[in-house]
Order: structure tokens, then C-alpha cells, then sequence
């Protein structure tokens, strides 16, 4: 067991080195000079420009001290300043880490536990026509574009409610009612296509439990079916459950960004969009990082949670 | 067995959900690639008297804000979409397969690099790979494609490199080392054909995965630019006038949904022909 969990944490150091040298080189690899680009955004060219603005983001050292520079100060938590405000990078992702994080909890929580009766359900519904439902239905929900989900429960709302207006983003500090209201459409849109995916594979996964030995013996020694199914099948049917909801979560964070622009939130995805925009390559590359070892370390503790759940992994 | 076998007309009458997801693909496909010669109105002509207009007989889908006919910006859209996903599919494929067959040929040391890099790339949540390969080459129908090609390509190695470590250890690649067979003539006669059925599938799946990809980066104005007919863009587009005129968006959506859908059920009714073992493990 700790040989599995040092092994995991080779790999997620592989993982988190290999991510910090591919977004440290994004700038590097920026064809012409990344430079003059930034910097021809928002003001004339001039070399005395080009030279300060080289030497503020470091980039006239030799590239291996640049790599260490930015690295171990990202690691103490410092970004850099942002190209344009001034304010630090840092400051700039907290500002709007919150509403991300929010849409994408609350989204998890919606598509993960309805996803669970759900699957259920439609495990017990056997037979070729509800078969074929379930499917269409599943690759329906997985395919529909969830922006466009976003917009059109716009339109309706303001058609048919003209009075509320659902855009934006208040803080749960400030108002949890009105913060919680704000939040139902985008989480409707986002959460969709997770639903019908983990409820597909929780689906498929009740009816192979439900064929296992282990069922048929509880079926045997007289357990009702209601303790069957979910004693005995549905938490063998949670272990491929929890991996797919690791993996949703990247999806997630991903599908967030073009949520957050549907419905005007203030979170990393405005800001990342923003920072491509006036060619904000530091915010850009800062953002980017957070997110992504966000979404390795989600999966980093899923992987653990297995240790938990699965005695068969504990006694590899 | 052959792949004719497998696709001829009498198993396609038995299989309804499969008969109804290529149909329903070809004719899209095929909507794409004619759409000059079908009697569409041009859909870069803007004609502002006609702004906004509802469905109606001249423009069977309605109008946008800019007076163009909605029916033609989709067909064309479709033309954008599909050259823009069946480029980087295509690219990842080649690319990110032949890592992965090579991979699990070789094994060793060239694996355990190769897959590493794949690791670190694969670790990136989809968007944010993408918007961040677009960040770096720049925003348009190419960057769009070669962000998706990006992000593919790890997909792609890992799923052959795992099919194709089976058919490595199967007998008939023992027996055709065993007779010395180069490695070339392993590769493209015994492992390639058998991996077939595993692309296709997966190649249908992913294709409409890298369909709602393209319009989330061109909707988010990441993708296609203005005029090029995109359905992510005409989201976009429409989303601004949604209360004078919601058709735009309506119906661009809907054309996104059946693109996607189409490959997606394609690949899912497909997988359960060419092998029922792999149904519903990999969705």
C-alpha cells in the first residue's frame, strides 16, 4: 500500500514538472517575438520598451534560471504582476477563483448524485426499446451543445420572466440567495452532459454487479431486492463511478470557462479569455497552471480514495 | 474478417440504430461537401432589408442580424466545422496512433518516454489545452484545428498503444517473428489491419467530441473569425440579438447537436457490431 502511494506520487510529480515546463515554454514557443506582441496590445513599440518589458518578465537570462525564477516562485505563490493593471497575477486568479469553483462544486454535486438513482433506474428497465431510449437519450444529453443549453434557458427565462435577470454573479458572503439563484442555470447547462454520461456508466455498471456471484449469493441467502441492489451491487458499481467523476471534473473546469462567458460570471475563464485578448501571457500561463494542477490533483485523490473504497488495490 | 463483411447491406437492415446514425452523418457529410453546388443562397451576401427575419419561404431557417440566410450559414457552417475537425482528427490519428502502435511494439525505454510526454499532455483538462495552444499560435480555423490535433493525440497513442499491446502478445505476431518477419511487415500486416475496427469506432467518437470542441472555441471567438460561416460563431452572434430574433441561435444549435449526436451514436452503434465485449467500457 505505501509502495502504490509513492508510486502515484512519482507520477504526479512527473506529471506536475512536465505540466510547469509546457506552460513556462507556451511564451517561448509564441511565433515572432512574444515580446513586441505583448507589448504592441496596448502601446507603441519602441526598443526601450521591448528592453524593459524583457528584462521585467526575465527574459534576458539564460533560459534554465528563468525556468527556476518563475518556478519556485510560483510555487511560493507569486505569479509575477499582471502586464496591463499591475496588480499581481495572484491577486487576479483568487479574484476570480471563487465563482469557478462554485460552478464547478455545485455542478459535480448535481450531475454526481442524480446521476446515481438515475443509472439505477434505468438499470432495472430492461429490454431492447427501453435500451434504445436510454441510449439516444444518454448520447443526447452528452453531445448537446451545453452553451447552447445556456442560452436558450436565457431566452426562455427572459421571454417568459422579463423581470429576473440571471446574469452575473454575486457572492455567497454577500447574498447566498440571490448567489444561489444565479447559479441554477449555468449548473443545469454544465451539469447535463455529466449526468448523462455517469449515469450511462453507472447504469452499465449496476447491471454487471448485478450479475456477480456475490449478488446471486445475497439473493440466495434471502436479502430483499432492495438490499441487493444497493448493499451489494450499487457499491461495487461506485468504483468506476468515482473515476469517471475525477475525470468530469477537467471536463467540467473546461466547459466552465465557455459557461462563465454565456452567463457574464467573473471566473478564470473570463479572466484566461481576457488575458488571450490583450496578450496577457504571464496571467495567461498562471491561470492555465493553477487550473491544471487543480485538475491533476482532483484525480491525484481520486486515485487515493480507491485505497479506501477497494480492498483489492489495497492488498496489490 | 474482412471489412465488407462487416458493413454490408443486409447487417445494416438489422441494425436500425446504426442505419439511422450513418444516414443521418452521410447526410451532413454530404451536405458539406455539395453545399456549392445545391442551390444554397450565398451565405456571405448580407441583406439588410431582410434582417432578422423569421423562418419563412425564401429563407427556410430565417434570417441573421446581418440579413444572411441562416439555412446557407449552416450548411456552410457544417462545411467549416467538419474541415476544421477532420483535419486535426486526422492529424492526431496519424500522429498520436502511430506513437502508441510503436509504443507498445518496441516497449522499453522508447515506451516509457513517449507515454510520459502523452501523460503530461493528457493531464491537461481538453479546453484549457486547446486555449492554450491557441493563446500561443493565435486564434482562426487553423489554430482551432491544430489545438484539437494537440489535444488528441494522447488520446489516440494511449488507445492504441493499449489495443495494440494485445494483438503484440497474440500468437500469430509470435509466429510471424518466429519465421522473421521484419518489423516493418509485423506492424502494417498483422497489427495495423486488426487495429481497424478500434479506429474506426474510436475515430466516430472522438470526431464528435472534437465537433463541440470547435464550436465552444470559435463560440468563445477562439475558432473560425467573422464572415466564415461557423456554427460556434453564429452562436455567438446570435446570442447578441436573442430577444429580436432567437432563429440564429436556435437552429445553429440544433446543428451542432445533430452533427455531434451523428458521431456519436455512429461510433456507439458501431462499437457494439464490430465487438460487444467493448461496449460501454470506454464511454
Amino acid at each position: 500500500m505505501t509502495a502504490y502511494i509513492l508510486k502515484r506520487l512519482v507520477d504526479l510529480g512527473i506529471v506536475l514538472l512536465g505540466m510547469s515546463l509546457l506552460v513556462f515554454m507556451m511564451i517561448r514557443l509564441i511565433p515572432g517575438d512574444a515580446v513586441a506582441i505583448m507589448l504592441g496590445a496596448n502601446t507603441e513599440i519602441t526598443d526601450a520598451g521591448l528592453h524593459e518589458l524583457r528584462a521585467r518578465l526575465g527574459l534576458d537570462q539564460p533560459i534554465l534560471l528563468q525556468y527556476w525564477n518563475w518556478i519556485t516562485n510560483a510555487l511560493r505563490g507569486d505569479f509575477g504582476t499582471s502586464i496591463w493593471t499591475g496588480r499581481p497575477v495572484a491577486t487576479e486568479i483568487t479574484a476570480n477563483l471563487w465563482p469557478t469553483l462554485e460552478l464547478t462544486f455545485l455542478s459535480v454535486l448535481v450531475g454526481g448524485c442524480l446521476s446515481i438513482p438515475l443509472g439505477c433506474f434505468m438499470a432495472t428497465r430492461r429490454g431492447s426499446l427501453s435500451e434504445v431510449l436510454t441510449r439516444l437519450v444518454t448520447i443526447t444529453g452528452l453531445t448537446i451543445p451545453s452553451f447552447w443549453l445556456g442560452i436558450v434557458c436565457l431566452f426562455l427565462v427572459a421571454k417568459y420572466f422579463p423581470g429576473v435577470s440571471l446574469l452575473g454573479y454575486v457572492p455567497f458572503s454577500e447574498n447566498p440567495i440571490e448567489n444561489l439563484q444565479k447559479m441554477i442555470l449555468p449548473v443545469i447547462a454544465l451539469s447535463l452532459p455529466m449526468l448523462a454520461n455517469l449515469s450511462r456508466l453507472v447504469r452499465s455498471a449496476m447491471l454487471d454487479a448485478l450479475n456477480q456471484d456475490y449478488t446471486r449469493t445475497a439473493k440466495a441467502k434471502g436479502a430483499n431486492q432492495r438490499r441487493v441492489t444497493y448493499k451489494h451491487a450499487l457499491r461495487n458499481a461506485l468504483i468506476p463511478f468515482i473515476t469517471s467523476l475525477g475525470v468530469s471534473t477537467g471536463y467540467l473546469l473546461g466547459g466552465s470557462i465557455v459557461i462563465e462567458q454565456v452567463f457574464a460570471i467573473p471566473g478564470l475563464g473570463r479572466l484566461v479569455l481576457g488575458a488571450i485578448a490583450e496578450r496577457n501571457y504571464p496571467l495567461v500561463q498562471a491561470t492555465i497552471l493553477v487550473l491544471a494542477t487543480g485538475f491533476v490533483l482532483v484525480n491525484f485523490i481520486v486515485d487515493l480514495l480507491y485505497l479506501a473504497i477497494d480492498p483489492r488495490v489495497r492488498e496489490q | 474478417m474482412s471489412s465488407s463483411e462487416r458493413f454490408s447491406i443486409t447487417s445494416l437492415i438489422s441494425q436500425p440504430l446504426l442505419t439511422f446514425a450513418l444516414l443521418l452523418v452521410v447526410v451532413q457529410v454530404l451536405l458539406a461537401l455539395f453545399a456549392p453546388w445545391l442551390g444554397f443562397q450565398d451565405p456571405f451576401q448580407q441583406v439588410m432589408v431582410q434582417r432578422m427575419k423569421a423562418p419563412n419561404a425564401l429563407n427556410w431557417l430565417g434570417t441573421d442580424h446581418l440579413g444572411r440566410d441562416v439555412m446557407a450559414r449552416i450548411v456552410y457552417g457544417y462545411r467549416t466545422s467538419l474541415l476544421t475537425c477532420g483535419i486535426a482528427v486526422l492529424v492526431a490519428l496519424v500522429v498520436g496512433g502511430t506513437l502508441g502502435m510503436l509504443s507498445a511494439f518496441y516497449k522499453g525505454w522508447f515506451d516509457r518516454i513517449v507515454m510520459r510526454i502523452m501523460d503530461v499532455f493528457f493531464a491537461f483538462p481538453i479546453m484549457l489545452l486547446a486555449i492554450g495552444v491557441i493563446a500561443i499560435i493565435g486564434p482562426g480555423i487553423w489554430g482551432a484545428s491544430l489545438a484539437i490535433a494537440i489535444v488528441y493525440i494522447p488520446i489516440f497513442a494511449r488507445l492504441m498503444r493499449g489495443s495494440a499491446l494485445v494483438i503484440c502478445e497474440s500468437e500469430y505476431v509470435l509466429g510471424a517473428r518466429a519465421i522473421g518477419a521484419r518489423d516493418t511487415r509485423i506492424l502494417f500486416t498483422h497489427i495495423l489491419p486488426n487495429l481497424m475496427s478500434v479506429v474506426l469506432v474510436q475515430t466516430s467518437l472522438l470526431l464528435s467530441a472534437a465537433v463541440l470542441v470547435e464550436a465552444s472555441l470559435s463560440f468563445l471567438g477562439l475558432g473560425a473569425q467573422p464572415p466564415v460561416p461557423s456554427l460556434g460563431l453564429a452562436l455567438a452572434e446570435g446570442r447578441n440579438f436573442l430577444l429580436l430574433s432567437p432563429w440564429p441561435a436556435i437552429f445553429s444549435g440544433f446543428a451542432i447537436l445533430f452533427l455531434a449526436f451523428g458521431f456519436n451514436l455512429l461510433g456507439d452503434a458501431a462499437r457494439d457490431k464490430m465487438d460487444p465485449r467493448l461496449r460501454e467500457n470506454q464511454t
